[in-house]
């Protein structure tokens, strides 16, 4: 179990309203996933479902139950904090067992529970020890170990990954989906990294102050972004977004195309322009091509070999097929 | 070389300390002049036999004990209200604090004429409207008045660390806690207090090497009385040495009151280093 419906969901602070009105459904074991830029509400979305703020106006409901004004403690969901949030005077198997101890379920059978928890996120060694003895990585799978232990109808991550390393952060984004898998719980996890969107969601709501822009799986919203923003957000490197005339030859007022789709040669192309700065990773290099008569460069993706370098002249042509379009309104035309 | 400052401190410490420790055996009072002659541990003797000693000793620990248990028990519930947002915040904590700022003999006074006073105090008032017998509280609960006017004056300390260390909670374990099913009283003893350990044992430190050496409040009120229900270590050393006149025996007691402050101390230092350890 574990299908969350928001309806009509409202969220003012005093006078400022952060969340207008908005609806969402959350279906039963899906891995969710609120992207968007800082400020832009995802967290207190977050925090709205948890309970640990108080809905202005609509409901929320949890398995098909009303919950909008039951404590968060009644709600069955367990939350990971950007911060871990462990209690530092208690040694990690305080730690876990705490929600239990709350619950008051009997020692054998939270002592069993802590033994599963530790032997899935490898702390087993660690059990007695302080957070504070922790190192950041291991910290945060303490943090999820007491979510575990709860057995909640879902998941909510609070920007869990944002203080470790890159690194780390790969490796958790990998544990976390694995443990998404494995227990098939609901996952509702809030990032501004569109890369951890993109690699562990079954569905994405990309959020824009308060606003939900779209949503729906990453592939969907890599290949058919519903509006500029979706466009601009979702991808890495940005898509590129040019308006003014060049855009009114495809009937739209902005057209957007990534840099991946752009194909590059040095003798002829619908575009030339210079190169600006180039990004060489190895496997793929991207280059800033100023192209005459538009503003602003353009991103180009190519081959990570091939020989061109900076004030060399190239030329570029967008694949049509991946060519965007977008009307006055930023909205997608079809 | 011996630097300035550390020479400044030793004259500053050492002087008064070896002077002390040699009166305490000398027989030195002043109301029979004369030669002073050495007496080994005669005014030791005497002074730890004196009837009063045993009394002063338990009204020390009583006073001390007792306003620690008002203050850091007061100063959590003050914090935790002070805490809450509210309007008028900042006056509401500046005046929390004020009592602070008092003098010890002022407010001594005022306690004892303006809320103590059977006839004339408020409380005189607040027990004739309702019919009741006032209480004297200086010659009926003597030692509790005193631990009520010096807790009046600590309070705000206690209230004071107390609050910074509350505010210093990081909120994101409260609300983990609240997730987790904690109800307000279990996030107060399992989240709050622990935090709070470090702070309370500062404050407990600190106000205990402050109160044992408490001597104005009494002074302006009780005068140590009736008889020596409110006389403590320092009181009684004042009596010996200021009001009898007996300057070996006055030392004497003081050696021992600083024997006693660092037992006390010693004990306080391992129950901190302990806890600050963590």
């Amino acid at each position: 179990m574990g299908h969350i419906r928001l309806t009509g969901v409202k969220k003012c602070f005093g006078d400022v309203m952060v969340i207008p009105p908005l609806d969402l459904e959350i279906e039963d074991g899906e891995f969710v996933v609120f992207v968007g830029p800082s400020g832009c509400g995802k967290s207190t979305l977050l925090r709205l479902i948890a309970g640990l703020e108080d809905v202005t106006e609509g409901v929320v409901e949890i398995d098909g139950i009303e919950a909008t004004s039951l404590p968060p403690a009644k709600r069955r969901l367990a939350m990971v904090f950007q911060s871990y949030a462990l209690y530092p005077h208690m040694s990690v198997r305080k730690n876990i067992a705490f929600p239990m101890k709350m619950a008051r379920i009997p020692q054998d059978e939270q002592e069993r529970r802590i033994t599963d928890a530790a032997r899935v996120l490898n702390l087993t060694d660690y059990l007695d020890r302080r957070p504070g003895q922790l190192s950041g990585g291991q910290r945060q799978r303490v943090a999820i170990g007491r979510a575990i232990v709860r057995e909640p109808s879902a998941f909510l991550f609070d920007e869990p990954l944002s203080n470790l390393d890159a690194a780390l952060r790969v490796g958790m984004r990998l544990e976390i989906s694995e443990l998404h898998k494995r227990l098939a719980t609901t996952m509702v996890y809030v990032t501004h990294d569109q890369v951890e969107a993109m690699t562990m969601a079954d569905q994405i709501v990309v959020l824009h102050a308060g606003r939900i822009e779209q949503v729906g799986s990453p592939l969907e919203l890599y290949r058919e972004p519903s509006n500029l923003f979706v466009a601009g957000f979702i991808g890495s490197p940005k898509m590129n977004l040019i308006a003014g005339p060049v855009a009114a030859k495809y009937n739209a007022h902005t057209i957007g195309i990534r840099p991946e789709h752009i194909d590059v040669s040095a003798n002829s192309g619908l575009w030339s322009g210079t190169i600006g700065v180039s990004e060489h990773l190895g496997s793929d290099t991207f280059f800033r091509v100023n192209i005459h008569g538009l503003d602003e460069p353009l991103t180009v993706r190519t081959d990570g070999e091939i020989g061109l370098r900076y004030g060399d002249t190239i030329h570029l042509t967008p694949n049509p097929d991946h060519l965007h379009r977008f009307d006055a309104q930023a909205a997608r035309l079809a | 070389m011996i630097s300035p400052a550390v020479v400044l401190l030793l004259g500053w410490m050492l002087v008064p300390l070896s002077l002390t420790i040699y009166f305490s055996f000398l027989r030195y009072n002043l109301i029979t002049p004369g030669a002073n002659p050495f007496v080994g541990w005669e005014n030791y003797y005497w002074f730890l036999t004196d009837p009063s000693f045993k009394a002063a000793m338990a009204n020390t620990f009583m006073l001390v004990g007792g306003v620690l248990l008002i203050t850091v028990a007061g100063g959590i519930l003050f914090a935790l209200l002070l805490d809450q947002p509210m309007w008028g915040q900042g006056i509401v904590r500046i005046m929390a604090i004020a009592p602070f700022f008092v003098m010890p003999t002022v407010s001594g006074l005022v306690w004892k004429n303006m809320f103590m006073n059977p006839v004339n105090g408020i409380f005189g008032h607040i027990a004739y409207g309702l019919g009741v017998q006032p209480i004297d509280f200086f010659s009926q609960i003597p030692l509790l008045s005193i631990i009520l006017i010096v807790s009046w004056q600590w309070l705000p300390f206690a209230t004071l660390i107390l609050l910074t260390a509350l505010q210093s909670l990081d909120q994101e374990q409260l609300e983990a806690a609240e997730m987790d099913g904690a109800g307000s009283m279990s996030r107060f003893i399992y989240i709050m207090l622990p935090h709070l350990a470090r702070a309370i044992t500062v404050v407990i430190l600190i106000q205990t090497i402050f109160l044992l050496s408490i001597f104005a409040e009494i002074l302006v009120t009780t005068n140590g009385g009736p008889g020596v229900s409110t006389t403590n270590l320092t009181y009684l050393i004042y009596v010996s040495s200021l009001l009898q006149f007996d300057v070996g025996i006055g030392s004497a007691g003081g050696v021992i009151a600083i024997i006693l402050a660092n037992i006390v101390a010693f004990f306080l230092m391992r129950m901190i280093g302990k806890n600050l350890d963590a």
